[in-house]
């Protein structure tokens, strides 16, 4: 079961924002840590296409905690020692969000200016990061062949992201290839979608029981692209 | 008989209710309404009521005995156990100072020490009635100097048990005094029966309504008969009147005591909303019957001593008490409060001079012309309030302030904040300020915020922050900012006008109860102004919209975006406040901004169809190349 940090007492489930549905689970004692953590940055949820649906399909996963930032902190001022705390809890860390001018939602580079502090995540003494994994879950409004050289975006998604992965490098985390949703404007149903929501369950269930191919995953341009590849041998094993 | 009854009652009600309304008009009060309507009516005016007015004097002092009733209400014991000191200490000093000063004069006068002294007992007592009655329609009751005239009476209502106790030892005759006679007042038994009797009685009015009223409201509760409610409120008060009466205790204070008693019950309410009606009728009565009891054929016949009477012992009564005023600390406003207030002689008068003649303290002849004085004084009492408001307090006014001096203010006091006004709004900016470290200098008026904030070790001042002075004393010409936090509006006013007259050069933000305080003060130049409830309920809007089912960033943005509309709206607005097309424009603000919130699109993060599309994106390129194409050309 999902925990879902988003969501404050009290509060009824809405039936827009998906990874909510469901109350936070007291986890019975002796059972796993949690592992994975979402960190969704979505500004308007209730009318996403994509990003409600990739949800969805984890938000019930066992060990992965979802944290949606945009419902905890609508004016933008991020408690940075709750994010702190939960960063250190969980080993892998996903940024799922839309693709906004080849970036990310305002919510994440505001989360990242406050919560990555010097001598905590990196620099003398930062070391709190070390050693986790990180990936950005996207979705883009322009289709995969945009995004080439000779495409009209010109740069691939992995490459517009290098701020993410350097910034990851420099806190010693991990960094993975992206798991990237193209031409999410072409999403009108959930036939659209069946198979990004697979593989993203696939992915972050992986991802939670050690059985991913690391090595091959940081190598890749789009994990969604790989994800049998990345994921075929542990699976099968 | 029921004739009489009816047109009794009809002229009763149709004098209350023509010379109450006009009294009231008059700025004069209810209680001098009634007084008045009493004399019109009485035998000296019109006529229509004569000797029967002793009976329904008599059927209306039972306003006096619910209204005490409905005071214990509003007590509870820990607020009475709290005002102890005032009760006793200043309560007791005022019967004691004026019955030595008013059995003095007697004496002097000539009159034997046992009636002067009686007379001075007598006279020290004032009019429950009229007092709280005219303190609680001035809402007087809850300050300093109304609260001190409360506990004085309380203390005069208690003080009536001793000295009825006294007066067979004051008689003039004492031969006569046979057994008979004595049983015939009431007095036969020992003083120790009669201590136990009174705490008998005592008990057994808090044992009631411990242990008596609860169950009996609730099984009338349960029966659901709204009539019974109110049969049963009555009740208590008329039998624990009765049972008092029974022991020689006075029914007002037995019934005082059964409502601190039911203070902290869960059916205060019910009760207070039962007898409320009665006892403002009654107590009506009550004033009308004392107008109409003023003997004006015997005040004819006897004017200079009458009056003079009247005039000494107010005069008397007076300086007592605002001198015990002083001696106890009141501050000056306060203390001529208490003085004006209680220098009348009260209803227990009548009584306890019946009761002198009958322990053969007085003669008749000796008390016709008392009874006639106290009526008088009772009858002027309301007319003594109008001079208090009217002439004393103005006077007092300012020089009233400094009964207490503000308080000097440190010279190194020279902060950049100045805030006038350290109430729930002055003291969350303060807070703010403080927690970051912002030196501030407080002012506030009200010496209990200052002593309470003292505790918690905030330094405020104690000063009024209308005065140029005192700004001058903050460091108003060193300071950068003026926040302005005071609850009262015309105070607000006052402060701002001198502030801006005297420091132009800080800048004011202010507090505002409504939009047109808002008005008024940007008017006089606030550079911000926020309404006093706005921010919360702001608050509480989005609350509400989350629990609607919205995302909470996104209520935040939508109510946001009202309020810029509302926010920019309020200063148009403003300008057509007090002319006739006022509503008509703040309706159509508000249509605007419901049509806004409507057909806008709340939120910016719109794909306008399919717009990060490849096909879409080149389509626009195309449209931009020759649009710049054109130009070019
Ligand atoms: C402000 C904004 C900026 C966007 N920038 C890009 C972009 O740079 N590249 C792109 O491919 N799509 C862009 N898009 C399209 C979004 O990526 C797309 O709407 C989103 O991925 C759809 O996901 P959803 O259905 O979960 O909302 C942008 C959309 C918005 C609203």
């Amino acid at each position: 079961m999902a925990r879902s940090q988003g969501r404050a007492w009290g509060q009824t489930a809405r039936p827009c924002a998906f990874g909510q549905l469901t109350p936070p689970v007291a986890r019975p004692l002796l059972a796993t840590m949690p592992r994975v953590l979402v960190l969704l940055a979505h500004p308007v949820l209730e009318r996403s296409r994509v990003n409600r649906r990739l949800l969805s399909a984890i938000s019930d996963l066992e060990s992965v905690t979802v944290h949606d930032l945009y419902e905890a902190y609508p004016t933008l001022s991020i408690d940075i020692a709750r994010e702190q705390a939960l960063l250190v809890e969980h080993d892998v860390i996903v940024f799922q969000h839309p693709f906004y001018w080849y970036s990310v939602p305002a919510i994440l580079k505001e989360w990242q200016d406050l919560v990555l502090e010097h001598g905590w995540a990196y620099g003398a003494g930062g070391t709190k990061l070390r050693g986790k994994l990180t990936l950005n879950a996207i979705s883009t409004g322009g289709p995969a062949q945009a995004y080439r050289k000779e495409g009209y975006n010109r740069f691939t998604v992995r490459e517009l992201l290098a701020p993410w992965e350097q910034t990851a490098n420099l806190c010693g985390l991990r960094y993975l290839a992206p798991y990237v949703v193209h031409a999410a404007l072409k999403v009108t149903g959930e036939s659209d979608i069946v198979t990004p929501r697979d593989g993203y369950r696939r992915l972050v269930t992986a991802l939670r029981d050690d059985q991913i191919d690391l090595e091959r995953a940081a190598r890749a341009e789009n994990l969604a692209d790989e994800i049998d590849a990345v994921l075929a041998p542990r699976e099968v094993a | 008989m029921t004739d009489s009854v009816l047109a009794m009652a009809f002229v009763y009600l149709l004098a209350a209710v023509i010379c109450v309304p006009v009294a009231k008009r008059l700025g004069l009060g209810a209680v001098l309404g009634y007084l008045v309507a009493g004399v019109l009516i009485g035998p000296w005016v019109l006529g229509f009521v004569g000797h029967e007015h002793h009976s329904v004097g008599h059927f209306a002092e039972f306003g006096v005995v619910m209204m005490l009733f409905l005071v214990g209400l509003e007590l509870r014991p820990a607020l009475l156990w709290q005002m102890r000191k005032p009760i006793f200490g200043l309560g007791g000093a005022q019967v004691v100072g004026t019955a030595v000063v008013v059995g003095a004069a007697a004496l002097a006068l000539g009159v034997h020490w046992k009636p002067a002294l009686a007379v001075g007992l007598i006279f020290a007592c004032s009019s429950t009635a009229i007092v709280l009655s005219t303190l609680a329609e001035r809402g007087l009751l809850k300050t300093q100097g109304g609260q001190a005239s409360f506990a004085v009476l309380l203390f005069q209502d208690i003080a009536v048990i001793p000295i009825l106790a006294v007066f067979p030892l004051l008689a003039m005759v004492p031969a006569v005094l046979s057994p008979d006679a004595a049983a015939a007042a009431g007095d036969s038994r020992p003083g120790w029966q009669t201590g136990l009797m009174l705490f008998g009685a005592v008990a057994g009015v808090i044992a009631i309504g411990r242990f008596i009223v609860r169950p009996v409201f609730q099984f009338l509760a349960a029966v659901k008969v709204r009539e019974s409610f109110t049969a049963a409120a009555l009740l208590i008060v008329v039998g624990i009147a009765l049972l008092m009466q029974q022991v020689g205790l006075s029914p007002a204070l037995g019934t005082f005591l059964a409502g601190v008693v039911l203070a902290d019950s869960e059916y205060r309410h019910e009760l207070e909303t039962d007898i409320e009606p009665f006892k403002g009728l009654l107590l009506g009565l009550f004033f009308i019957s004392i107008g109409a009891q003023i003997d004006f054929g015997l005040i004819a016949s006897e004017p200079a001593m009458i009056g003079g009477m009247v005039l000494a012992t107010m005069t008397g009564k007076l300086v007592v008490l605002w001198s015990l005023g002083r001696v106890f600390g009141l501050d000056r406003p306060s203390r001529w409060l208490l003085a004006f207030s209680l220098a009348q002689i009260g209803e227990f008068a009548f009584v306890l001079l019946q009761f002198g003649m009958t322990e053969r303290v007085f003669t008749a002849e000796f008390t016709a012309p008392l009874v006639a004085a106290v009526a008088l004084s009772m009858g002027i009492t309301p007319l003594l309030f109008v001079v208090l408001e009217r002439v004393v307090l103005p006077r007092l006014a300012d020089p009233g302030r400094e009964a207490r001096p503000h308080d000097e203010i440190a010279t190194d006091a020279e902060t950049p904040v100045v805030i006038a006004g350290y109430g729930r709004f002055g003291q969350m900016v303060g807070r703010i300020l403080r927690a970051n470290r912002i030196p501030l200098t407080i002012l506030d008026l009200d010496p209990e915020m200052v002593e309470l904030v003292g505790k918690i070790g905030v330094k405020v001042y104690y000063g009024d922050a209308s005065r140029v002075d005192l700004l001058h004393a903050a460091g108003c010409e060193h300071a950068k900012l003026f926040v302005l936090a005071v609850d009262d509006k015309e105070e607000a006013t006052k402060i701002v006008e001198n502030v801006r007259h005297h420091f132009p050069h800080l800048t004011i933000l202010a507090r505002a109860r409504d939009r047109q305080h808002y008005w008024e003060l940007r008017k006089l130049g606030c550079a911000q102004v926020f309404r006093e409830t706005f921010g919360s309920a702001y608050e509480a809007g989005i609350a509400a919209l989350i629990k609607v089912g919205f995302r909470s960033y996104t209520a935040h943005r939508l109510a946001k975006r009202w309020r810029d509309h509302e926010e920019q709206t309020l200063e148009e607005l403003g300008k057509h406040w007090g002319t006739k097309d006022y509503f008509a424009r703040a309706r159509m603000a508000m249509e605007e901004a419901e049509r806004l919130m409507r057909h806008e699109d709340p939120t910016v993060y719109v794909e306008r169809d399919a717009a990060w599309d490849n096909e879409s994106l080149r389509a626009d390129r195309k449209v931009d190349a020759a649009a710049i194409d054109a130009e070019r050309s």
